[in-house]
């Protein structure tokens, strides 16, 4: 299947009314008494994209790493639709997490090395995936070669190639420049568009989570816990016209606001 | 302006004072980098003639350089066969600690436990001089060859297995996560991710462990005592300064030094070449 036929099935079960995750009551407590993450409920569906809004220790990572795998909650079900496990995530993390001593090719190749399938075998799917973050040209080059930016393609790329169900990303841009996050965010939500991907998305600012989400959940800290969810209904695709629209300020206000509450919360 | 003019008045400008210096303080310094060790070097050889002339010094207290030179070539017959032993247990004792050394980084950081279990004993053996072990090895062990090979083992793995151990542990974090998520396999990250980013670390340890291999097969040489058919150059070091045949101690403690200087500069070549893609060690860079 190419990334334009998982399109069309995403497509397909958008309408669907059963989530492609659910997190119901969620909690998480390191060494018995740091409480992470307290009472969190989502539901997240086929074709959302939704931010995690909030500040810094509210717990916002701890959930991806739970949704990941990476971790077991201490409470609480994460449950997945049809009754599968996780299967296929893409990760994309706030720094680049390339292998220095591989291409960039090799580096998109990896989900499948680790599945036992080789790079001759993989050839199309992962040119396919660097041409979709415009990147098939410095498929032999060498991840020190790449500005900041093009590394952070190239993990996107990554999280692509196996045309994941769900894609986490943790602070992607956060570590760019504005111009730049502001570049990459809009060829996300075309890229989103291309291949129609569920995204949960971490994320420390308000106009970022406006941009891009379907959906902002506004986290608060100590104990981690979600205090607000706005809808952001503003239909994609999205582009200058929609940042700079009065529309656009409203949502922002309206996240500033919750995300205020949820630091007075903790203040 | 027309476009032309607009050109031949945008031209390439010179480089300004402070480029210029720099660009001139790089070209002294790769110049220096082989000139001035050689300067040196000739330097010392005409002090160290100097000395032996004006202080009379007889040859078989401190020979002149020339006659060290004429020695090494005159005595190359002997010379070079006894480099070549002492080189053999070098190279083999290397390749032990290359093997011994990565094979135990690999498994402490597979296991905790047999980390915790054996490092100690891994340092203690390292810090125990190996003058000290080496007669109580050549009395537990009959062939020479593998006491010796023992001896420079003992001197040369530790470099291995601590920088390897180290590198295996430095994995960055998030690829670790990724591997996970992506399930992969105990051998897959020690394949794929752990050993390639214990890779550096790695040739830095094995840089170090060259050096140390020749000095433990020396050290074994010496305390081993062989002789006739198959002695390596400490042996011959050993031999001359009992004849008092000083210029042959001379030529061959040259001989031992510039294998010493050979081995380092082969490892650092290997190093260069297998990181001058991906590494910031290794790579060049504009400024």
């Amino acid at each position: 299947m190419t990334l334009q036929d998982a399109r069309a099935t995403v497509g397909a079960a958008t309408a669907s009314t059963v989530p492609l995750l659910s997190l119901a009551e969620v909690s998480k407590v390191f060494n018995g008494e740091l409480v992470a993450l307290e009472g969190m409920a989502l539901d997240l569906f086929e074709g959302d994209f939704v931010s995690l809004l909030g500040p810094s220790g509210c717990g916002k990572s701890t959930a991806l790493r739970l949704i990941a795998g990476l971790s077991h909650p201490t409470s609480g079900r994460i449950a997945w639709g049809g009754g599968q496990g996780a299967g296929d995530l893409g990760v994309v993390f706030q720094e680049p997490t390339l292998m220095p001593w591989a291409t960039v090719d090799h580096n998109v190749w990896l989900p499948w090395r680790l599945r036992g399938r080789g790079f001759a075998q993989m050839k199309d799917q992962v040119t396919e995936a660097l041409a979709l973050v415009g990147l098939e040209k410095f498929a032999r080059s060498y991840p020190r070669e790449l500005s900041g930016g093009m590394k952070m393609r190239v993990s996107i790329a990554r999280a692509l190639v196996t045309h994941p169900r769900l894609i986490l990303m943790d602070e992607p841009f956060a570590a760019l420049d504005e111009i730049t996050r502001h570049k990459l965010n809009t060829d996300l939500l075309e890229l989103r568009a291309k291949i129609g991907c569920t995204i949960i998305f971490v994320t420390h600012s308000v106009f970022e989570s406006v941009f891009l989400s379907s959906r902002v959940v506004v986290m608060a800290a100590r104990p981690g816990r979600v205090i607000r969810e706005l809808a952001v209904d503003a239909p994609y695709p999205r582009g200058e016209e929609f940042r700079t629209s009065s529309e656009y300020a409203a949502h922002c206000r309206a996240a500033s606001l919750a995300l205020h509450d949820a630091i007075g919360e903790n203040a | 302006m027309r476009p032309a003019d607009h050109t031949a008045a945008r031209a390439v400008p010179e480089l300004d004072e402070e480029e210029a210096s720099r660009a001139c303080a790089h070209r002294l310094e790769r110049l220096g980098k082989w000139t001035l060790p050689l300067l040196v070097l000739a330097l010392t050889i005409v002090l160290w003639d100097r000395i032996c002339v004006w202080n009379d010094i007889p040859q078989y207290i401190l020979p002149r350089p020339g006659l060290v030179a004429y020695t090494l070539w005159h005595d190359a017959p002997v010379l070079f066969p006894a480099l070549l032993v002492t080189l053999r247990t070098t190279a083999l004792a290397l390749l032990v600690a290359v093997v011994g050394g990565v094979g135990l980084a690999v498994l402490f950081t597979q296991s905790k436990l047999v980390e915790m279990s054996f490092y100690p004993y891994a340092v203690i053996l390292q810090v125990t001089p190996i003058v000290a072990i080496a007669p109580l090895i050549f009395i537990y062990i009959q062939s020479k060859l593998v006491g010796m090979l023992l001896c420079a083992w003992v001197v040369a793995f530790f470099p291995v297995l601590s920088n390897t151990t180290l590198g295996l542990d430095s994995a960055d974090h998030n690829l670790r996560d990724l591997f996970s998520i992506y399930g992969a396999s105990r051998w897959q990250r020690l394949r794929y991710l752990q050993l390639p980013s214990a890779l550096p670390y790695f040739l830095g340890g094995l840089r170090i462990a060259g050096g140390l291999a020749l000095i433990g097969a020396v050290v074994a040489e010496y305390v081993a005592g062989t002789g006739g058919v198959g002695s390596g150059l400490a042996f011959t070091i050993l031999e001359s300064s009992y004849r008092l045949n000083i210029p042959r101690v001379f030529a061959a403690l040259i001989l031992i030094a510039s294998t010493g200087v050979a081995i380092f500069m082969a490892l650092s070549l290997l190093s260069h070449l297998l990181l001058r893609k991906w590494h910031e060690s290794a790579v060049k860079r504009e400024t």
